[in-house]
């Protein structure tokens, strides 16, 4: 299989590149929700989140189609996180939901990997913002090839079992909502990836597995894992 | 060194003060135009890449929230439009009741750090700026707190005036911190006084994430953190580092 690195990944559309920006959003997935029923209003949540609640997948996390992720030596397993991923075409700065979707170039898919961590009160830096824990593509797929973005099937499989299938349809903010929520608070610019969310429970991946994620308009992105060097 | 990048008349440029006589406050081009301060627009004095932030790393500033001393870094990760350079607005949302700033040492990365140890962590370092890293507590919430709508709002990260070379700051854990609104000062602090002190944090970073030049890192502020409105003028002073300017905007400028 031949690798290609993040950079790389083919848009064919305006921006025609990402900007190596990549937000992820926590809890967007109506799975992802049920999955802490009886938890939200307790400590140290004490009530259901109202805004967005968003990660940073930095430049040092993003991998392409092919690239091998290093699990580390102290974790036993990984947490492979498929969500669809939003490609911004326009700067997209408070804009409604009914217009969202103009500032939208394209989508793709986002394996946000995650060490398993035991909460979501602190920021989960030390757990997903590793080396290459973000693989994204295999390529950008324009908007107009997408019939409804809300309404994509994303299957997981490790070494060629499925392990996990999601509809977007299930997300508690649909793509142009999530769109103009975010862009109420923070500006997302050409080339920007926000991920929609991922379902739960979280499929486990060790060393020596391949994740393979696809969706029928989106392709198939796949990652091999292996552990990282002493 | 001291250099700064600014806009003027037309393109970006390198600049360097000039702090004698007539000329205090000036600065020069590298192509060797003199200007007022006002005369140009400042941008973050370098490029950008993963904005680390840290929260709660100094004791006094523990105390002021109420928090409990943690044993690990709280860290939080920023995005690239939250920046903005020396002299510039910053938004207040209407309806906020509490908006802070937040003057903090800010770290600039020269050489990847990957696994860096303690001992060798400062050969990492290319310089320092001054941060101005705002704060919308009204909505904070407590996932992954302290959230991006509280803390990665656009224009709500002030970064400048100068990058000043590693090389030129001959001890940055211990550096005075001094934020003043409208000319009163409101925040004091010394780096001294840093929980998880700057060659901790890199090893700690560069334990699980390879830290890469350009990159950086907010060491945290002190106590002493307090409400802002617009038309208030905030100036976050760091010693060695200058001095950090902003005003504060409302909502009305930005037809919201």
């Amino acid at each position: 299989m031949l690798a290609a690195a993040w950079c790389d990944i083919r848009c064919d559309v305006a921006p025609f590149r990402l900007s190596g920006t990549v937000y992820g959003t926590l809890l967007n997935h109506s799975s992802a929700l049920a999955a802490l029923q009886g938890k939200l209003e307790l400590p140290p949540y004490n009530a259901p989140p109202r805004a967005p609640v968003l990660y940073l997948k930095p430049r040092n996390t993003l991998a392409g189609c092919g690239e091998t992720v290093q699990v580390p030596a102290a974790a036993a397993e990984l947490e492979v996180g498929a969500c669809l991923g939003i490609v911004i075409a326009r700067t997209a700065c408070n804009v409604p939901a009914a217009r969202s979707l103009e500032h939208v170039a394209g989508f793709l898919l986002v394996n946000d990997v995650s060490i398993p961590h035991p909460d979501y009160y602190r920021p989960a830096v030390r757990y997903k913002a590793r080396d290459g824990f973000c693989p994204i593509g295999p390529w950008v797929t324009a908007r107009e090839a997408v019939a409804n973005a809300d309404a994509l099937t994303i299957r997981t499989y490790v070494d060629g079992d499925l392990v996990q299938t999601m509809s977007t349809a299930d997300l508690e903010r649909s793509v142009a909502r999530l769109l103009a929520d975010v862009t109420e608070f923070m500006t997302l610019a050409p080339g920007d990836v926000l991920a929609a969310g991922a379902a739960a429970p979280a499929p486990r991946v060790r060393a020596g597995q391949t994740v393979a994620i696809e969706s029928d308009a989106l392709g198939r992105l796949v990652n091999p894992f292996a552990a990282a060097a002493a | 060194m001291m250099r700064a990048r600014v806009a003027f008349a037309g393109a970006i440029h390198e600049a360097a003060p000039l702090e004698r006589g007539r000329d205090e406050g000036r600065v020069r081009l590298a192509d060797g135009r003199v200007l007022g301060e006002e005369e140009v627009v400042w941008l973050p004095p370098f490029d950008a890449g993963t904005v680390i932030a840290l929260g709660l790393n100094y004791a006094d500033h523990l105390k002021e929230l109420a928090f409990k001393p943690q044993d690990e870094p709280l860290v939080f990760l920023k995005g690239p439009q939250t920046l903005l350079g020396h002299r510039g607005f910053t938004r207040r949302p209407t309806d906020v009741r509490f908006m802070h700033y937040e003057c903090e040492l800010a770290v600039i990365i020269g050489r990847r750090a990957r696994r860096a140890a303690r001992a060798q962590a400062m050969q990492h370092v290319a310089g320092y700026c001054i941060a101005n890293d705002y704060a919308v507590r009204d909505y904070l919430e407590n996932w992954y707190r302290p959230n991006l709508r509280a803390k990665n709002r656009d224009g709500a990260t002030v970064l400048g005036p100068w990058l000043v070379d590693a090389g030129d700051v001959m001890q940055p854990a211990n550096l005075n911190l001094r934020t003043y609104v409208n000319g009163k000062l409101t925040q004091q602090g010394n780096t001294r006084d840093l929980i998880f002190d700057i060659p901790y944090l890199i090893e700690y970073l560069s334990s699980f994430m390879t830290l890469n030049p350009g990159d950086v890192i907010l060491t945290g502020t002190p106590e002493g953190v307090v409400n802002v409105v617009p038309g208030d003028e905030v100036i976050c002073e760091i010693d060695g580092l200058g001095r950090l300017a902003n005003t504060i905007v409302a909502d009305a400028a930005y037809a919201r």
